[in-house]
């Protein structure tokens, strides 16, 4: 896991903050998050993976699903950076870049996290990425990336 | 037996209404009053009575609700109300849909569909509400800096992008034809104001590969349409653009925030499209000219991919200013200005941009035009299309 440095979070405070559904669907996401660990709902009876979780699998219809951890790696789907701020929180932090990853180990989920490093780097689609799980003071982590090491 | 079950030519727009277009906050009068005001127009543009409306459809969640519209114009008898689900411009044609479709199986024979937007009087669309925590799909997404629109189709067409060798030059020539029509047409926002390509190139980026011409404007204003039997729209003041077909819906898991196990560089028609041209008996070659709804260039440019247009691969080649530019272009797009320069009225002002085309009556006129295609609200879940004949 790499350090975070001069900044504790990539963006700054203020953006709202991630909470497991009311109805409890999402809370081992969450949960998963704060031991850093990714975990991916799964389906017991076709083994397909879903995200984000449903109270339903997708592919068979069975209604009982487990959580799976998978290795916090991926390659770059897409990415984006930023330069408008759509929200009061951001005002100051643009550019920043948002990409879409998918996991090796649970074929087609993708997530959206942030790149870390510098704003203004170049940023290529398949390239391999390892997560760095960024603890917040308020009791959450946010899923971050940074190109693979090895 | 299946001819039994399709709008297919039973149903015409008869008449259509709008407001004057404003800048976002600028509308002079209440949101309520801009709806009734379009309704008005269209009523006398079709040459019927307020009074004989007995359906009202819309989309986008308006906030000016179907019963308090039929209680406004003291409507006899509310026979049909419909809203479609989902945010943006993705219900419009299929408002339209319903509306033809309300026809076709008599619940009611004179359908008004509007839309209303006065935004300085409400929230703004492209803004994130400043909310303390966040669950659901948008815990996944909001706390990353990606919340909006804009944000989340500039993913989907790097990635499309990035899978058919398409550069910036594409969607910069969306951009300039539609400011080039708005510029022939005295009700668009952007009347006056032209876009060169080097003006495209030098605005900023909101969000890479979007810059500021990629993206809708925001405004206030109200538009509205009437829409009745063939038969009857053939005996009011206007000629009619016949309803040849109508689709509406989603591709396989297109909700909003999963990015995930799903199609994602799509405009989400790759379902629609088929169905919609089974329904109408044609194909991509006999559409004379499209109204292709844009939230940002890029998924215009993937709707016209998925209607047929072009394939995937020849979009850097076939999307130039010259083949999107009435008169004479192979493909004239958003002959009024559109969502980018005539006004953001959710793409309601497109499907009436596609009435004024069969009849001969847009500023951006594409020389005996009889078949037009709509698309609206891509890269959101659910679109919906349209095809009108003169």
């Amino acid at each position: 896991m790499a350090e975070q440095s001069e900044r504790r979070s990539y963006l700054p405070a203020g953006l709202p903050i991630p909470s497991a559904a009311p109805d409890g669907l999402d809370k081992e996401y969450w949960e998963a998050t704060r031991r850093h660990e990714i975990r991916i709902q799964r389906c017991t009876n076709c083994r397909a993976f879903q995200f984000p979780a449903e109270w339903i699998c997708h592919k068979c219809h069975a209604l009982e699903m487990e959580w799976v951890e998978v290795a916090p790696r991926g390659v770059i789907y897409s990415w984006e950076r930023v330069w408008h701020p759509a929200h009061r929180a951001l005002a100051e932090a643009c550019p920043y870049l948002v990409v879409v990853v998918e996991l090796r180990d649970a074929p087609g989920v993708r997530l959206v996290g942030n790149l870390l490093g510098d704003p203004r780097q170049e940023v290529r689609i398949d390239t391999p990425v390892d997560a760095v799980f960024e603890d917040h003071d308020e009791g959450y982590t946010l899923i971050q990336w940074q190109p693979s090491r090895d | 037996m299946a001819e039994q079950f399709t709008i297919k030519d039973k149903v015409a727009i008869a008449g259509i209404g709008e407001t004057a277009y404003y800048k976002r906050g600028q509308a002079p009068v209440s949101e309520f009053r801009l709806a009734l005001d379009a309704i008005m127009r269209a009523c006398d543009d079709a040459g019927i009575k307020p009074t004989d409306i007995n359906g009202i459809a819309s989309y986008s969640d308006d906030r000016n609700t179907a019963i308090r519209v039929a209680t406004a114009l003291g409507l006899p008898e509310l026979r049909f109300n419909n809203m479609v689900w989902g945010g943006g411009g993705g219900g419009g044609s299929a408002a339209v849909g319903n509306a033809a479709a309300a026809i076709v199986a008599g619940y009611a024979n004179c359908v008004v569909v509007y839309r209303a937007l006065a935004q300085g009087q409400f929230a703004r669309f492209g803004q994130t509400p400043a909310l303390k925590s966040i669950s659901g799909g948008a815990a996944h997404t909001w706390p990353y800096g990606m919340s909006t629109p804009a944000q989340w189709i500039a993913l989907r067409t790097r990635r499309f992008m990035h899978e058919h060798h398409v550069t910036e030059d594409a969607l910069a020539a969306i951009a300039m034809a539609c400011y080039h029509h708005a510029q022939f047409n005295p009700r668009a926002v952007m009347y006056g104001r032209t876009l060169s390509r080097e003006d495209y190139f030098k605005s900023r980026f909101i969000v890479e590969p979007f810059h500021l011409y990629d993206c809708c404007m925001e405004n206030d204003g109200a538009a509205a349409m009437i829409i009745t039997s063939a038969e009857r729209a053939r005996d009011l003041r206007q000629p009619p653009a016949y309803i040849m077909a109508a689709a509406q819906g989603s591709d396989f898991r297109q909700n909003i925030g999963t990015e995930s196990g799903c199609d994602y560089p799509t405009s989400n028609f790759k379902t629609l499209a088929p169905r919609l041209y089974q329904m109408a008996g044609i194909g991509p070659q006999d559409v004379d000219v499209v109204q292709i709804y844009e939230n940002f260039t890029g998924a215009v440019m993937t709707s016209i991919v998925e209607h047929g247009f072009c394939a995937p691969d020849e979009v850097q080649e076939f999307f130039t200013f010259e083949n999107f530019t009435a008169p004479k272009g192979k493909l004239p797009l958003n002959t009024s200005g559109g969502n980018l320069a005539e006004c953001y009225m959710h793409g309601l002002e497109l499907i009436i941009e596609a009435v004024r085309q069969m009849r001969g009556q847009s500023t951006s006129q594409v020389p005996d035009a009889e078949i037009g295609l709509v698309a609206s609200g891509p890269m959101v879940a659910p679109v919906s299309d349209l095809i009108v004949r003169r």
